[in-house]
């Protein structure tokens, strides 16, 4: 065979001083990148940057150092380009990868500051007053219609309540991850933080396994294009249901989980066969334009018992058009995808080259509906990428109800973003289905460290709005004044509306 | 408590003009007093509420609304207007006497006063919505007096509403609100209700329409405080058609007040629950029913909570009502004396015009002062309605296919 072009991406360096020879490095790396002849013999070729036997190592003698290989200086052939030809030479195939776009595009969240009082309105101090954040999703009333209530005071008239609507403690949710792309101790971790945390997760395509179901008041059950482990009896037990159009990290194309991932607990979960590639179309076959997608909508109304119907759609070029038109098809709120957010397997192509950023399509489509007069009709849960706190504030404050996090919750479980999700061998145990690298999550302990995320993010969130003189997230939402932007042009600006710091 | 004002040398209503004795350094100073019996005021008594308050504002704007004032002319819409020039003039009146019928107009009487200069020029005039262009707009007159003060303020340059109700009128300008006062021979006027206003502008240049009190129809507004949700609130407010055009806090709580009592018939006291709402935990402690509805008003309004701090006082024909923020960072007294209902943000301007009043106590955060004048129809309603807003209810099939073209483009 051949020998490939394609060097090493990284170099694993043992200091053989310090190693004990204990073998736990070729135990803990799912890559196979270790042989063990008296002691570790690395094969860089295999490794992901995954950090697992770093972490791992009793000696920490292990470190994994870029292979700067020298290529003749070509601004426009970068080596990346030069080694993304020699592969696909080799194969005749598509190159897939796995999370969210990694390509040097203008970070819009990086360009936008917050605002603080100072004297005219005064601060508030988390630490001493309430500090709220509670958020409703869900389609709400355009006025509240009320009747007295016989003893001189006042009482809900008519249908005007939020019954309907999902109660969240704070605006954070668990973004869509399958079961099937991650393993089940990730979905039970998840699943125990958000009842603890008093938000939401998101089944991804993958059904609801069983051992959900005493948190199914905290899950958002995910229909997509394959109807994946979806029963007459699961939609009841969901909080919420969510229709998949769109994925950020793969606009326009379904999905596809290797046949290798399915077991028999995700073949019982998924409602698929066992060993089989379960794909689900780029599609769905009976949506093919807006009316089909508001006869699902009011389908899964009537199948689940009118539970709050979601619509998932990857922030795309046309994204508030688009956003208006499934408001106004019934749906209860509008998940978008911006072009960062995360995947377990998309061709890097559509991954790094369609789709537009979460914040200029947080704010196209608020405008969109409030010039349109809809914006009570829908909530906003926007993604792809909140990486930080600040993020949801200004996400937040550009007009989403609440943001939805996939990539961090991932990284609060010990993934390292090695994009490697799709060969099914993750070290650390979350988007695999061996059996020995899933018990390395403990779900217990998952669920602690999601919950600490996102009580430090909320606590986070707490400071700003205290910082930014208000008590209630409310104020901070869609509240554009309160953002600046630093180095974007006039054009985007104009998009965002946003004015430039100074003005 | 009470201050005894003959302590201070030199003090009397006659020389309120010379430096106040009182030195507290604040933002804004607002009044609002209401005789519930209707028996009428003189202008005087606001004059001198504020005047003990002068270091609340810094010169730069003060201002007074009365109601009950136009008893001549009870069922006309009295327009305020200020011209910068005779072309804005023209302009401004060209749209109105196109849209009303004009029963009367003059210049505001005032007079020349120290600390008074670079007054626009100042008409009132008298009016009736003409019926045909009512029929034709296929507006209630309420919505096509809105319409009319937007379109003056947005397009005509120079020229500016200052108030637009029915016997009412809002007297305001840049000075301090005695001087203000006077200048407009308030003492000539009777009201039953007054508000005044005492300006410390810090984020809008003092000009003379930014004064105090705002109007709209008849309701007047004069606000202590900083709103630091504006952003939010004005996004809101463009939703239903409102254009925040003075960039003033003070203007989005009209509107908010307009589009709540007004358009969405909420009562007064579920109003107030919207801009200055309780907390989750507080709600979570009521009993069922009302939870569920401070739940619902809650999600439904939260883009109109009024958060960040503030003291308003909210003038009708018919009443007033007084509100500060959800957690009482700006300073708001309430006093009552016979039949009169007093707020201020001092104890010494409600002791200066009721000195010994039957009750005096200071409103809770989020609680409500309401003072209604007997026998008078209060302008909202607390009954049953139908909102207007629910007719654009979204999943109409007509919108569906109209959408539809949209997205397939």
């Amino acid at each position: 065979m051949q020998q490939t072009f394609v060097q090493p991406e990284f170099r694993v360096k043992i200091d053989y001083d310090k190693c004990h020879k204990c073998g736990r490095c070729v135990q803990q790396c799912g890559w196979g990148v270790y042989d063990f002849t008296e002691r570790p013999i690395p094969h860089d070729e295999k490794c992901r940057a995954c950090h697992r036997c770093v972490t791992y190592c009793p000696a920490h003698c292990i470190t994994i150092e870029k292979n700067t290989l020298a290529f003749r200086d070509n601004d426009n052939w970068s080596a990346d380009a030069r080694k993304a030809v020699w592969t696909q030479a080799d194969s005749g195939g598509v190159l897939l990868t796995s999370m969210g776009n990694p390509k040097p595009y203008e970070r819009i969240f990086d360009k936008l500051v917050l605002d603080a009082c100072q004297v005219t309105n005064p601060s508030i101090d988390p630490l001493r007053e309430p500090m709220e954040l509670r958020t409703y999703l869900g389609r709400k009333a355009d006025s509240v219609a009320v009747e007295p209530d016989g003893t001189g005071g006042f009482r809900l008239a008519g249908d005007s309540g939020v019954a309907r609507n999902i109660e969240l403690a704070v605006p954070i949710v668990f973004a869509p991850m399958s079961y099937g792309s991650v393993s089940l101790n990730v979905h039970r971790s998840i699943a125990m933080a958000a009842e603890r945390l008093g938000v939401t997760m998101n089944t991804g395509e993958g059904g609801m396994h069983e051992d959900l179901y005493p948190y199914q008041d905290h899950i958002i059950l995910q229909v997509a294009s394959g109807r994946f482990g979806l029963s007459p009896e699961v939609l009841k037990r969901a909080a919420a249901l969510e229709i998949k159009i769109g994925q950020g990290a793969k606009p326009g194309i379904g999905g596809h989980l290797p046949g290798e991932k399915i077991d028999r607990d995700v073949s019982a979960t998924r409602m698929v066969p066992q060993g089989s590639d379960a794909i689900s179309p780029a599609p769905h076959h009976d949506i093919y334009s807006i009316e089909d997608l508001r006869q699902l909508i009011y389908a899964l109304k009537e199948a689940s018992g009118y539970r709050p119907v979601g619509v998932k759609i990857a922030a795309v070029h046309n994204v508030a058009a688009i956003a208006s038109g499934i408001v106004r098809a019934g749906a209860d709120y509008i998940y978008l995808d911006g072009f960062r957010g995360g995947t377990g397997a998309t061709p890097q192509v559509v991954r790094d080259h369609i789709g537009i950023p979460v914040e200029i399509a947080i704010a196209v489509v608020d405008q969109r509906l409030r010039d349109e007069g809809i914006r009570n009709h829908a909530s906003i849960i926007a993604a792809g990428s909140i990486r930080s706190s600040a993020d949801a504030a200004k996400a937040i404050a550009l007009g989403a109800d609440a943001v939805a996090i996939g990539t961090a919750t991932l990284l609060a479980l010990g993934c390292h973003l090695c994009q490697s999700c799709h060969t099914g061998n993750c070290s650390w145990g979350i988007t695999t289905q061996r059996p020995e690298l899933t018990r390395r999550i403990d779900p217990e302990w998952g669920a602690e460290r999601l919950t600490n995320l996102v009580n430090a993010w909320s606590h986070e969130l707490q400071e700003i709005l205290g910082a930014l003189g208000v008590n209630a997230v409310e104020s901070l939402r869609g509240s554009r004044e309160r953002l600046r932007a630093i180095g974007l042009d006039e054009q985007t600006c104009r998009i965002l509306g946003v004015k430039p710091a100074g003005l | 408590m009470a201050y005894d004002l003959s302590r201070y040398d030199g003090f009397s209503p006659d020389n309120y003009r010379e430096e106040s004795p009182f030195k507290i350094h604040g933002g804004c100073g607002l009044m609002g007093i209401c005789d519930e019996s209707g028996a009428l005021m003189s202008g005087e008594e606001p004059i001198r509420a504020m005047a003990v308050q002068r270091d609340r504002g810094n010169g730069l704007g003060g201002g007074f609304a009365g109601y009950g004032i136009y008893p001549e002319f009870p069922d006309h819409y009295c327009f305020h207007m200020m011209y910068h020039d005779l072309r804005a003039r023209d302009e401004a009146e060209e749209i109105l006497r196109t849209r009303f019928t004009v029963d009367h107009a003059e210049p505001m009487p005032t007079r020349p006063v120290r600390g008074i200069h670079d007054a626009p020029i100042l008409w009132r005039y008298f009016m009736t919505p003409r019926a045909e262009v009512l029929e034709e707009l296929d507006h209630s007159a309420e919505d096509f007096v809105v319409s009319t003060v937007m379109e003056i303020n947005a397009r005509v340059d120079g020229a500016f509403v200052a108030s637009s109700g029915k016997n009412m009128g809002a007297f305001k300008g840049v000075g301090y609100p005695e001087e203000i006062g006077h200048y407009f021979r308030l003492e000539d006027y009777a009201g039953h209700t007054w508000v005044g206003h005492n300006r410390f502008p810090t984020n809008t240049p003092g000009w003379w329409g930014g004064a105090h009190p705002f109007t709209l129809l008849d309701w007047s507004i004069v606000h202590n405080g900083e709103i630091s949700s504006y952003g939010i609130n004005a996004r809101y407010l463009e939703q239903f058609g409102y254009a925040c055009s003075l960039g003033t806090d003070t203007e989005v709580a009209a509107y908010l007040f307009d589009l709540l009592l007004r358009r969405h018939r909420l009562p007064v006291e579920l109003a107030c629950t919207v801009l200055a709402p309780p907390l989750w935990s507080e709600i979570e402690r009521m009993p069922a029913e009302r939870a569920e509805l401070m739940r619902s008003l809650r999600a439904v309004y939260g883009p109109a909570m009024l958060n960040g701090p503030f003291a308003i006082v909210l003038g009708f024909n018919g009443g007033m009502v007084a509100l500060n923020d959800r957690i009482k960072l700006r300073p708001l007294v309430a006093a009552r004396s016979g039949s009169r209902l007093m707020v201020a943000s001092e104890e010494s301007a409600i002791r200066t015009v009721m000195p010994d009043p039957d009750t005096l106590w200071t409103p809770r955060a989020g609680e409500p002062v309401i003072a209604r004048v007997k026998g008078m129809e209060l302008p909202f309603h607390s009954t049953l309605h139908a909102t207007p807003a629910e007719v654009s209810c979204a999943v109409t099939a007509a919108d569906a296919c109209h959408e539809l073209e949209e997205v397939a483009v």
